[in-house]
Formats: structure tokens, C-alpha cells, sequence
């Protein structure tokens, strides 16, 4: 039984060759739709600035990606722990000493990028928690002590992030360690309890919130309560989707959105206005894109001999899933407004460098699928 | 080791993809969730959010409608239009008020007070409302505000319309004036209220009220794309106002303007009326006031000025001042005498000074008295005591019934003015329902010299007149022209040189003979020795008139001031008698009626009747102008 992982070396040809294509040109296609979007959105300000750095970003992430995909996957594995740590202590730097935006205290200044430690630390989770479960037995699982340390691992992050305050991105740090654990085997009724749990110190937690974060729930609940103030994102969104139709009004044409009534319109909300200019058509191609590149890599954990790359390639498709999901139900105004970036679309050199190093990942973990990792 | 680890491995293989599986089948409900979402946004509620993102976009202008002109008889522009150059604010859109205000009381030097009233209508109103900055900008400031508009967000200068009165006071009282809607305006007319703009100024007395709707116009609607801001990106379109309809009413500005001047130091009343088709040829109120002072809305010192003027110069006192309309009403008294057949025209009454009646002394004006009196000379000479005799030979109820068939004691422009008085014509009902108490057979007497509870407008008068005049038919008196009257009588005209009523209009009497009876006594109290208004005449045929004069007493006459004989000039103005004169000519072929109304001008035969004169040579000079227009020889636009 010979398997050339074992040896560790593979040619640059057959590395080259051995990635899934579907996935990257899925990538690139939807880097495209993201630099269009954003070029849109620039028309009303009269110059190029987001649309630029958009594609700017996109274009050197994407070759970072490309680079990571060469790496081994065993690197990732016997660094991954390394790399929980220095997101880790970049969130605390940035909760604590960080730039303070609109409220919130979530960036450290880099100079040549304004980092979001919190964006970097929705990947950094699954890779812990996946090199975590790597040598874990689906039995042991449920046992105190094998919980205990995925359990510190994720609420740190949590309540960093909670406390910059930033809940959207809190929720999908919880959500994507949360993905990860269920794969590995927890007992179902352990995650049922703890959102019972959730649903009983609801109250508990809403008095803890900010006045803003309390306001957009309740906006959420009753839009209209507020319509200038904390409701008018969520009724300016749902008037720009559903003022797209089935065709939407065009490229370029979307009103609500060179009109300036969109909030967001580069980040949260840059799927409203795609929505608005390319109608439910658009939207669903869109979608369908998502779907696909979802598939993709659930289809590169599928194949992973090794169950790091299985768990990180399967947390982090459940991970996108619900990034996808939070920020379009968000906009459509099915979920309060909590702030998620849809990803690669939405401006943001964090979350879109947190999805391309994910994505490196994913391409090692095909490039090495074969490599058995003990 | 490596077999259970390679059965555990299998395991957990298993166990980690059965978990994907179901995680990705609820993905997939998710997703489908998301597309329904879409599917009920974008599809089936489509519509409603197209709506509400053309609500959000769009910002219509309202400009303001321009009104309607108002043109006289001969067409010429009585009221009219002209830009006004605004500047208003709404300060909801300002971001700092204080700031702005100080940089345009800059631009316009404004005053320290221009700038207190500002705030303190800021004050006042909501914040969305719209502030008059100033209503009367010059171009000059108005092109300096339009420069400077880039960096003074908020400010909106506005070319909004002002209305225009080039003959001054002449038509104040019957067009009245326009000024600022007020929120009165906004309740009580629908339409004033839907096309409203803030400096639109509507119709506040007069015709310009009444005829609000014809007038006021449709606005221009500008509709603009807007961004979140508030902020004009384009203008998508622009929707044409129409123009009020223009008004021709029946006044000749020659005339009306005379008689402006002829009453002018007084107060008093002119009216005159066309005897066949009930136009209204000149009307006019003194004194009166400036419409044009309203444009920019009057300064509060002006208005209090013009509202406590004793003069009442803002009361149209022809449709409005209610007065004892003294001996002009003898006519009729013996009009509704004859016709009832209660004297014969050749009774007899012996005129001393006075008679006692029950107890009462009654004088007649005249102070030796007229001696031996006959119908035809009672009139002729205003007699008093011979009037004493009829009326309470006929009684004040059959009196009322006649007199009030000629247009006494009720509206005579019906339709026109909002303002007008009905006055009172007593009967023993009237005197009942109203005062309570039972009819004294003395008050009779002095209702047959037009005194006592019978109160008139001038216009009243002049429908009277008129009606008697044209042969004792019904007119409706009009001030807009009335084609249907013209056409109806000109077809009666046909070969007929003279004018005369159609034979289908109502007739107002009995008699006919009765009718010629009071006309041929009227021409002789005018064109006859000791008639009363004898040195008005007018000999030339072409003018001659026939009339009748009147003094109203305005108080009581104490025996020791009868005593004293006082000249005008030592009784106080407010104690002077009312001058009254009636009249219609000419004589031989009449075809208008007028009222001259002096206040306390003293007798009607002195104050009165000379500014008849004069103004019925007028109205004759113009008749052939005015005839034709109605004849369609010319052609009005």
C-alpha cells in the first residue's frame, strides 16, 4: 500500500493538476460578480475607490491562495494550534487597544490594512478544533474531559468578540465551533440543552446588551417601530430587493442603491443592491454559485484521507453556509440586522483574507488528500 | 491497535459524513427558504416595493397655480399677475439654522428685526413647515441668493406669483384682495388646500373669494430624483399648471374710477346697474384701501390704521352699510299705495309744519310745510306729511309685501358676495319674530318715510330703481356678463329701436299705469321747479334723468335742535343726515338705475344729487362703447 503522500514531495505539475478546478473557477467567478457589484456601488460617489481595492484585494488574496494550496496539509495541522494563538492574541489586542469604529472596537491598525482579528478567528476556530478532533474517538466525544478544552477554546473568542461588541461576527465565531463539534460526534441532546439554556438566559443576555444591539432586535421584531432610525436598513433593504423583480433594474440602474438609501451598501448590504440591479434571477444564479462551491469543498472533505482536512473542509462548508445564510436572511429582513459580511462579495480586506486563507486550506487538502496525517 | 483503529476510523468516517449529510440537507432547506424569500419579495410583492422605491426617489414641486385675471366689461386687466422673487427655508432640511440665517441676513442685509421675526415664526411653526424668508426680494437679490446657493443648503429661493391691481382702491370692494392662505383658508376650501405651496395667495374678500375656484389655476408639478439625502440628482420630468380661468365682469373702469373720484373725501356709496339685463356698471364703496398693499402681507400698524378708520374703509358699504334709506323710499310707498288701491293719485293732504298723530307729533322736513299736496306733488317734493297719510292708509304689511318684491330687506347679489347684508324691511311679523312686541301704528308713519326699522344696503336702492324703471319687471342683478339676458332681450329688439323687457319676464305689478305714475312723478321732482333735486338736472334730452332724493336722519331730531335750524357745518359729522339720490334715465328711453349714497353728507338734495349728475353724463358717454361690445360688433378675446 503505497501512497506518495507518504513521501511528501509532489511535483509542482501534479499539485497544479491535482486541484479541483470547479472550486477555483467557482472562486474566481464569484470574484468577478463581488468586483461588478462594487463597481456599482461606487457610481454614486463619482470615483473608484471601493471597487478598486476590491478587486486589488481579490486579485492578491486569491494568489495567496494559490500559495497556501502548495503548502502540505500536515503543516497546517502541527501549526494550527500556533495559529489560534496569534489570532487569539490579535483579538485581545484589538478588543483592547484597537480602533474604535461606529462603537465598536474591532480593528487593529496594520498600517497597509485595518485587521479584523475577529474575522481571521472564524477560520482559526475550525482549524484548532479540527486538529482538536483529528485524533479524537467519536466515544470519547462526549466524555467532561474532551469538552472541556474545545469548549474554553470557543467561548474565549466568543466573549472577546461579544465584548468589543460585535455580535454578528460572535455568533458565527459560536456557530462555526459549534459546526465543528456536532461533525465530531456530540451527542445531539448536548447542543439541544445549551440552547435551551440560551433560551432561558435570553432576557439575561438582552439586558446585558448594547442600547443599539437591543434596538435592532426589537427593530427587527417590529420594523416599522423605528423607521428612520434602527429600521430604515431593514425597509430600505427589503424596498430594494423587492423593487429588483424578476430581472432586476440593470446593471448600474439600482436606484435605491446609487441613490444612497441603501446603508452598508459595500459590506452587509452589498447583496440588497446586487439583488435590486439583477432582480431573483440574479440573486438565484448567485446563490446557486454559493451552493456550489459549498458542494465543492464538502466534495474535497469527502475525498480527504485525513480527518484534519475532513473536518476542516466539512466546519468550514457548514461555516460559509452560515455566513451565506445570516447575511442574506439579514437582509431580507428574515433575521435582525447583527452585521455579517456576505462573503468574498462584500468589501473588507479581513473577512475576504480569512475566506482565501480557508479556501488555501481547502486546495491543500486536495492537493494532499492522500496525505495520512497520525 | 491499528484493526480497532482502523474500525473506529471507519466510525468515525461514517459518523462525520452521515453528520455533513444532514447538515447539508438542512443547507439545502435553507437555501430553498432564502429563494422563497426572493420569490415573495422580489416577484409577488414587486409592485408594492417598486411604489415605495419611486416614493423614496422621487420628490415632486409643487410651484404655485397661476391665477386667473380679472378683466372689466371692456376686457382691459383689472387684476392681474406679476412674479414675485421669494426666498423661503424649510428648517427641518437646514442643518444649522443660526448659521444660515446670519450668512442671508448677510447676503440682504436684513435687519435685526427681519431676522427676530424669522425666528420667532420658526418658533411658531413646525419644523417641516415652510418659512418666508422674504416675500419681496429684487432681482438683484435674488440672482445674489442664487449665486451663493451652493454653500447654503436648505434655502430655497422661489419665483412665486403676486397678484396686480392697476387701478388701485377703484375695485377693492368688489374684488377684494388676495393674500397668504391662512390656515382658515386651508379648512375651509378643498381646493386651496390641494394645491397649496407655501406664499400662494388666495382670494380673501370679494369676487377674488368667491370665485376661488375658477381662478386659482392647476400647479406645475416638477418632479425631481432625489437621494437619501434629500439632495435634487435630476429632473425627470415636468407637469404643465393651467392658468385660473380670466373673469370679464360687467364694470366699465371709466366709470368706476369716476365715481372714485367723485366720492372721494367722503364716505359713501355708488352703484349702478343696467335696468334691462341687471349688470352692474360701476360699483363703488369710499372710501377704499389698496389691494396691493395686501401683496406682501399688510404691516400690522396699516391694518390696525385701516380697521379702525371711522370711515370703515374695509366695509363694501353698497351691498354691506345698512342705512334708513329716508324719503328715496316714497316711491315705492306710493307705487304699493296705488296698486293696492288704497288712494287715488288725486288725494289730497294739507301739509302745515307737523300733524299730531295719536298723541305724537310728526314733522315734515320741510319747516313752513308744503301746503295742499297731491300724490304726483308729494313725491316730487318729498312731502312728509302727505306720506304720513298713505302709510297709514295702507299699512306697513302691504307696504313690505310691494317692497319687498322691488329687492328691499334681501341679498341682491346673490351668489356674489359672502358679505352681503340683507337689511330689514319691518311688518308687524318681522317686529313680532324679531323684537318681541306688537306693531306701533306710529312707526307705520315713519316707514313711510323710510325711517324708523327699516334698514337698506345702497345696491337695494338700486335694484329698486332699476325695477321700477324698466316698467316694473324682475332683473337678477349680475356683475358677470349675461349672455342669455342680452341675447333674450336683443331678439325681443328686433326692428324695435327702443329697449324694453322680454314679455316672459315676470312682471312686479299690477298696473302698468301705476308704474308710469311714480316714473312721471320722479322726472318732475328732477326736471320740474321745486323738485327736489331741480338744480341736478340735466335739460339735454340724451341725459336727462329722472330721480329722487333722500336724507336719512341718523338720530332723533330734539324739538330745541328743530328749534335751532342748525347749519351742516355746526352739527357733528357723525350727527349729519345720510345723503341719498336714486335715479334712471335716460328719461325718454332709460337703461340705467343708480344710488349715490353720502354719509352724513347732509340733505340728498345737496350732497347727493350733484354727484349724480355728473356721473350720469358719464355713463350715458360710454353707453354707445358698452353697446358695442354687447351688440358683438367687437369681439372680446
Amino acid at each position: 500500500m503505497k501512497s506518495y503522500s507518504s513521501f511528501g514531495e509532489i511535483s509542482f505539475f501534479q499539485k497544479i493538476k491535482s486541484m479541483d478546478f470547479y472550486l477555483l473557477i467557482s472562486v474566481i467567478l464569484l470574484g468577478l460578480v463581488s468586483v461588478i457589484a462594487m463597481y456599482s456601488t461606487d457610481i454614486s460617489d463619482g470615483n473608484f475607490y471601493h471597487s478598486f481595492n476590491h478587486a486589488l484585494r481579490f486579485g492578491v488574496f486569491f494568489s495567496l491562495m494559490i500559495f497556501l494550496s502548495f503548502i502540505n496539509i500536515k503543516y497546517y495541522f502541527s501549526f494550527s494550534i500556533f495559529f489560534y494563538f496569534i489570532i487569539l492574541l490579535l483579538l485581545i489586542a484589538a478588543t483592547f487597544f484597537g480602533t474604535t469604529v461606529q462603537g465598536s472596537q474591532r480593528w487593529i491598525n496594520l498600517y497597509f490594512i485595518n485587521l479584523q482579528p475577529s474575522e481571521l478567528m472564524k477560520i482559526a476556530i475550525i482549524i484548532f478544533l479540527a486538529r482538536y478532533y483529528h485524533r479524537v474517538q467519536p466515544d470519547a466525544v462526549n466524555t467532561i474531559k474532551k469538552f472541556v478544552i474545545p469548549f474554553i477554546i470557543l467561548i474565549v473568542p466568543i466573549l472577546l468578540v461579544l465584548s468589543q461588541p460585535d455580535l454578528g461576527t460572535s455568533v458565527l465565531i459560536a456557530l462555526s465551533g459549534i459546526a465543528v463539534i456536532w461533525l465530531a460526534g456530540i451527542n445531539i441532546k448536548y447542543i439541544v440543552y445549551s440552547f435551551l439554556g440560551l433560551v432561558i438566559s435570553f432576557p439575561f443576555v438582552i439586558s446585558m446588551l448594547k442600547p443599539y444591539q437591543k434596538s435592532r432586535i426589537l427593530t427587527f421584531i417590529n420594523p416599522d417601530r423605528d423607521p428612520l432610525g434602527a429600521g430604515y436598513q431593514i425597509i430600505q433593504s427589503k424596498i430594494a430587493v423587492g423593487s429588483g423583480g424578476l430581472t432586476g433594474k440593470g446593471f448600474l440602474k439600482g436606484t435605491q442603491g446609487y441613490l444612497d438609501f441603501l446603508p452598508e451598501k459595500h459590506t452587509d448590504f452589498i447583496f440588497t443592491l446586487f439583488s435590486e440591479e439583477f432582480g431573483f434571477v440574479g440573486s438565484v444564479l448567485l446563490l446557486i454559485l454559493y451552493a456550489f462551491i459549498i458542494f465543492r469543498i464538502i466534495i474535497i472533505g469527502s475525498n480527504s484521507r485525513n480527518y484534519f482536512g475532513k473536518f476542516f473542509c466539512y466546519g468550514f462548508a457548514i461555516s460559509i453556509f452560515f455566513y451565506i445564510s445570516v447575511n442574506m436572511l439579514m437582509v431580507l429582513g428574515m433575521l435582525p440586522i447583527v452585521g455579517s459580511p456576505l462573503p468574498i462579495m462584500s468589501y473588507g480586506g479581513s473577512s475576504m483574507l480569512s475566506m482565501m486563507i480557508a479556501l488555501g486550506i481547502v486546495m491543500s487538502a486536495r492537493i494532499y488528500s492522500r496525505e495520512i496525517i497520525s | 491497535m491499528l484493526g480497532d483503529g482502523i474500525g473506529s476510523n471507519v466510525r468515525k468516517s461514517n459518523l462525520i459524513n452521515r453528520r455533513m449529510f444532514i447538515a447539508s440537507a438542512a443547507k439545502a432547506v435553507v437555501f430553498f427558504g432564502i429563494v422563497g424569500r426572493l420569490f415573495y419579495l422580489q416577484v409577488e410583492q414587486n409592485k408594492k416595493y417598486l411604489t415605495l422605491s419611486d416614493r423614496n426617489r422621487i420628490r415632486e414641486n409643487k410651484l404655485p397655480p397661476i391665477r386667473g385675471e380679472f378683466k372689466d366689461f371692456f376686457g382691459k386687466t383689472i387684476a392681474g399677475n406679476l412674479d414675485v422673487y421669494e426666498l423661503h427655508v424649510i428648517p427641518e432640511q437646514v442643518e444649522d439654522f443660526r448659521v444660515l440665517i446670519t450668512r442671508v441676513k448677510q447676503i440682504l442685509s436684513l435687519s435685526d428685526k427681519d431676522v427676530d421675526k424669522i425666528n420667532k415664526t420658526k418658533q411658531k411653526q413646525k419644523p417641516w413647515e415652510t418659512i418666508i424668508i422674504s416675500d419681496n426680494l429684487s432681482w438683484n437679490e435674488f440672482s445674489k441668493i442664487n449665486y451663493y446657493l451652493y454653500d447654503l443648503p436648505g434655502l430655497k429661493p422661489v419665483i412665486s406669483v403676486g397678484r396686480n391691481y392697476p387701478f388701485n382702491e377703484s375695485y377693492s370692494h368688489v374684488l377684494g384682495y388676495v393674500a397668504y392662505a391662512s390656515r382658515d383658508d386651508l379648512s375651509r376650501s378643498e381646493i386651496i388646500n390641494e394645491r397649496h405651496v407655501p406664499g400662494l395667495r388666495v382670494g380673501k374678500n370679494g369676487l377674488e373669494k368667491t370665485f376661488e375656484k375658477e381662478l386659482i389655476g392647476t400647479n406645475t408639478i416638477q418632479r425631481f430624483e432625489v437621494n437619501a439625502y434629500g439632495k435634487r440628482i435630476n429632473q425627470l420630468e415636468i407637469q404643465n399648471g393651467d392658468q385660473g380661468n380670466s373673469l370679464r365682469i360687467t364694470i366699465d373702469t371709466e366709470i368706476q374710477n369716476y365715481a372714485n373720484e367723485l366720492l372721494s373725501g367722503e364716505a359713501g356709496s355708488i352703484s349702478v346697474m343696467d335696468i334691462y339685463t341687471g349688470e352692474i356698471i360701476a360699483m363703488h364703496s369710499s372710501p377704499s384701501f389698496n389691494p396691493n398693499d395686501f401683496l406682501y402681507g399688510i404691516g400690522l400698524k396699516e391694518w390696525k390704521d385701516l380697521n379702525s378708520n371711522p370711515f370703515k374703509p374695509l366695509i363694501n358699504k353698497t351691498i354691506s352699510g345698512l342705512y334708513s334709506p329716508g324719503s328715496t323710499i316714497k316711491p315705492i310707498v306710493a307705487l304699493s299705495a296705488l296698486e293696492n288701491d288704497v288712494i287715488k293719485p288725486s288725494m289730497q293732504v294739507y301739509c302745515s309744519d307737523s300733524i299730531d298723530f295719536y298723541e305724537q307729533k310728526f314733522h315734515c322736513w320741510k319747516k313752513k310745510g308744503h301746503g295742499y299736496m297731491t300724490l304726483k306733488n308729494a313725491i316730487k317734493q318729498s312731502c312728509d306729511i302727505y306720506f304720513y297719510e298713505v302709510a297709514r292708509l295702507l299699512g306697513v304689511d302691504r307696504l313690505n309685501e310691494t317692497a319687498r318684491r322691488f329687492g328691499l330687506g334681501d341679498i341682491v347679489l346673490k351668489n356674489f358676495f359672502e358679505n352681503e347684508k340683507e337689511g330689514v324691511f319691518p311688518s308687524t311679523k318681522w317686529k313680532k319674530e324679531a323684537i318681541g312686541q306688537n306693531w306701533y301704528l306710529g312707526e307705520t308713519l315713519i316707514t313711510g318715510i323710510g325711517q324708523g326699522y327699516i334698514q337698506s344696503t345702497p345696491i337695494q336702492l338700486t335694484l329698486m330703481t332699476a325695477q321700477l324703471a324698466n316698467g316694473g319687471n324682475k332683473i337678477y342683478p349680475t356683475l358677470i356678463p349675461n349672455k342669455k339676458n342680452i341675447e333674450l332681450i336683443k331678439k325681443e329688439m328686433e326692428g324695435n329701436q327702443d329697449y324694453d323687457m322680454p314679455s316672459n319676464y315676470p312682471s312686479l305689478v299690477r298696473n302698468k299705469e301705476n308704474i308710469k305714475f311714480v316714473l312721471d312723478a320722479m322726472f318732475k321732482s328732477t326736471n320740474e321747479v321745486y323738485g327736489t333735486s331741480y338744480s341736478s338736472r340735466i335739460e339735454d334730452p340724451k341725459y336727462q334723468f329722472a330721480g329722487k332724493t333722500g336724507t336719512a336722519q341718523v338720530k332723533r331730531i330734539t324739538e330745541a335742535e328743530r328749534e335751532q335750524d342748525r347749519k351742516l357745518e355746526q352739527i357733528p359729522y357723525k350727527e349729519r343726515d345720510h345723503a341719498w339720490y336714486i335715479a334712471f334715465g335716460p328719461y325718454k328711453n332709460p337703461r340705467y338705475a343708480m344710488t349715490v349714497l353720502v354719509e352724513h353728507g347732509g340733505s340728498g338734495s345737496s350732497a347727493a344729487a350733484p354727484i349724480a349728475k355728473k356721473l350720469f353724463k358719464k355713463i350715458i358717454d360710454r353707453h354707445e362703447e358698452r353697446e358695442k361690445i354687447s351688440n358683438n360688433k367687437i369681439i372680446l378675446s
